[in-house]
């Protein structure tokens, strides 16, 4: 796709996820727009994919694993309820949802100092699990199995953002930000770090990465996105309990990052699709949605471990395979396939 | 008398100041096997040394023990006269120190250009100004004369697992130099690379030294590469140092031929 094209999709994408579940009628465009569970589900698939966004940095690009994502939802949830109960406003309450997830996250990335792989996601789940019970112990801070309820949705401008189109807006804003900011990051010199960690951290720390501290970046900065995801939950659902900060819903986050495409940047937002609006699609099917989404999963995993967005590069790609004659050592392959006259070119200018 | 073996006649007094690596006493053990038994050496300034030896005979282990892979069990290792034993592969990087591994280390889904300039990224600046920085740490320009010089320029932009094993063989060694290291230590460079890719990759560690009299250290098996790169060897055998000095002297030395024949 060329530039002006990627250019156009681009402007049309944004104008569809603005006005797409608005009604248009009174524009002269027969849409009469989403009902309120429509703009509801597509706010809470804005809200899981800002969650994935942080899985996928840990596990897609710095090669990490986490079964905490959504303790760290949770985390940012109730820190958003109990700021707005006391009077906080929502945007205080949303920067310290992400901090004080960003600073747990730091605390979290230590043990994937020491350990690794399964041991690193029993560790995460440990702790998933000991957030869980903290939050439906703890009555006296979190209401435990009762919850808080009557989170209000903010008051923007003197605009009530109450009504579902407008906190709609209100997350895909914050969403388009925190995105840029996701892209940005991994397009800098962090990202190739990040990249580097999962190719192979013992190389990458000889070429003088810091492994320990972009290690608890990864931490940081993607649980604290599971905290911003948190923030902006808890009042589009306005009351929140213990149960959607379960291990579950930590194994689902990881599924949609495998689905999506681990490492691949719009990853998060196809497995999102997978995991909020594919079993919406499937309510025709009744009682038997679960098990053909559950099935719908299996062949995915089975049939496409790259996730969604490797099958669909697999299918628009061609496979390109640089000097397929010089693969490995031969004494009769002289296929440099170099310039010799190359050979006057100096390295000293290369280390200036 | 060639010119390096010239150098190893300087005076005591210019021998100490240009000392860039030195290897104090360093032993390590696994358990009750001892991997490396006092191991004492120095590495001067410009110097190609080759680091030889039989399988076994504690080659890779000193190697890591000097490039903090490894924390030796006694010894100490300085770097410009200053201690560096126990520090991590990162910092000594960041002296100055580059590596090679004896198996390819490239990033298979960076792009040749992108690998160099991780390699390098790390020297500019602090961690939060690279944060904010260009995404390519300012390190393009540097990327392709480094690409030019191991003349990899048609493939820069592939990505660095479709290369060729002699052609990573290449960029692992670009690598190792693209921030300018005072000293490097390559493990088995020639390790499965084909006659005239090794060649090439001779010609151009030899360029490298010439030009920019970075040192180097190298492991090799290949005696071939090994005689005609360097101006002095270090021959290991069962962790201990058995002989030191020149390639033609130590291609005629009765215990060299015995460790390697085991007689």
């Amino acid at each position: 796709m060329n530039r002006n094209l990627k250019i156009i999709f681009g402007l049309v994408l944004v104008l569809v996820f603005i006005a797409g579940p608005a009604d248009l009628t009174g524009l002269g465009i027969p849409w009469p727009g989403l009902k309120r569970y429509g703009t509801y589900i597509l706010t809470l698939w804005l809200v899981t994919a800002v969650a994935a966004m942080g899985v996928n940095l840990i596990v897609g690009y710095a090669g990490q694993e986490t079964l905490a994502q959504a303790a760290f939802l949770g985390i940012g949830a109730f820190t958003t309820a109990l700021l707005q109960k006391a009077g906080v406003p929502f945007g205080l309450n949303f920067l310290a949802s992400g901090v004080i997830c960003f600073i747990v996250g730091i605390a979290l990335g230590f043990p994937a100092l020491r350990v690794q792989k399964h041991y690193l996601a029993f560790v995460t789940l440990a702790f998933s699990v000991f957030v869980w019970l903290l939050i439906r112990n703890e009555e006296w801070l979190t209401g435990g199995v009762n919850g808080i309820k009557d989170i209000r949705r903010p008051i923007l401008l003197g605009i009530s953002l109450r009504p579902a189109l407008y906190y709609y807006w209100l997350v895909l804003a914050l969403t388009a930000v925190l995105t840029a900011a996701m892209w940005w990051l991994l397009r800098s010199p962090w990202g190739r770090a990040f990249t580097a960690l999962r190719e192979n951290a013992i190389r990458a720390e000889s070429l003088g990465i810091d492994v320990r501290g972009y290690t608890l970046m990864a931490f940081a900065i993607g649980s604290a996105y599971a905290g911003f995801a948190g923030a902006m939950y808890a009042p589009l659902v306005e009351f929140i309990d213990p149960s959607p900060f379960a291990l579950g819903a930590s194994l689902q986050f990881l599924l949609m990052v495998v689905a999506g495409g681990a490492g691949s940047f719009v990853g998060p937002f196809v497995g999102a699709v997978v995991a909020v609006l594919l079993p919406e699609w499937l309510r025709f099917a009744e009682g038997y949605y679960l098990i053909i989404f559950a099935i719908i999963v299996m062949l995915l995993m089975a049939f496409c471990p790259t996730g969604i967005v490797g099958l669909f590069a697999r299918l628009t790609t061609k496979a390109r395979r640089p000097h397929a004659d010089d693969k490995g050592p031969s004494l009769g392959g002289p296929n440099l396939g170099g310039d010799p006259t190359a050979a006057a070119t100096t390295v000293a200018g290369a280390n200036s | 008398m060639n010119t390096a073996s010239a150098a190893l006649e300087a005076t005591p007094a210019s021998t100490a100041a240009s000392k860039v690596l030195e290897v104090r006493d360093i032993s390590k053990s696994f358990g009750g096997v001892h991997a490396v038994r006092g191991v004492t050496f120095d590495v001067r300034e410009g110097e190609i040394l080759g680091l030889i030896g039989p399988n076994g005979s504690g080659k890779s282990t000193l190697f890591n023990c000097i490039l903090g892979q490894l924390t030796p069990t006694s010894g100490d290792v300085l770097v410009a006269g200053r201690s560096v034993t126990g520090l991590r592969p990162s910092e000594l990087n960041r002296l100055g120190i580059g590596r090679t591994f004896q198996l390819l280390q490239v990033f298979p889904q960076l792009t040749v250009r992108e690998n160099l300039i991780l390699a390098g990224q790390e020297h500019e600046g602090s961690r939060f100004k690279r944060l904010f920085g260009p995404s390519d740490s300012g390190l393009t320009a540097n990327a392709n004369r480094m690409i030019d010089f191991f003349r990899l320029g048609h493939l820069a932009e592939e990505k660095a697992g479709g290369l060729s094993y002699g052609q990573q063989k290449l960029l692992d060694c670009a690598m190792a130099f693209m921030a300018g290291p005072r000293l490097v230590l390559l493990d088995e460079p020639a390790g499965g690379v084909n006659l005239t890719m090794l060649g090439n990759l001779k010609d151009r560690l030899q360029a490298i030294n010439k030009e920019t009299g970075a040192t180097f250290i190298v492991i090799e098996h290949n005696m071939e590469f090994v005689m005609s790169l360097c101006t002095r060897i270090i021959v290991l055998a069962e962790g201990k140092i058995i002989a030191e000095g020149p390639p033609d002297t130590i291609r005629k030395n009765p215990q060299v031929i015995e460790a390697y024949l085991g007689h």
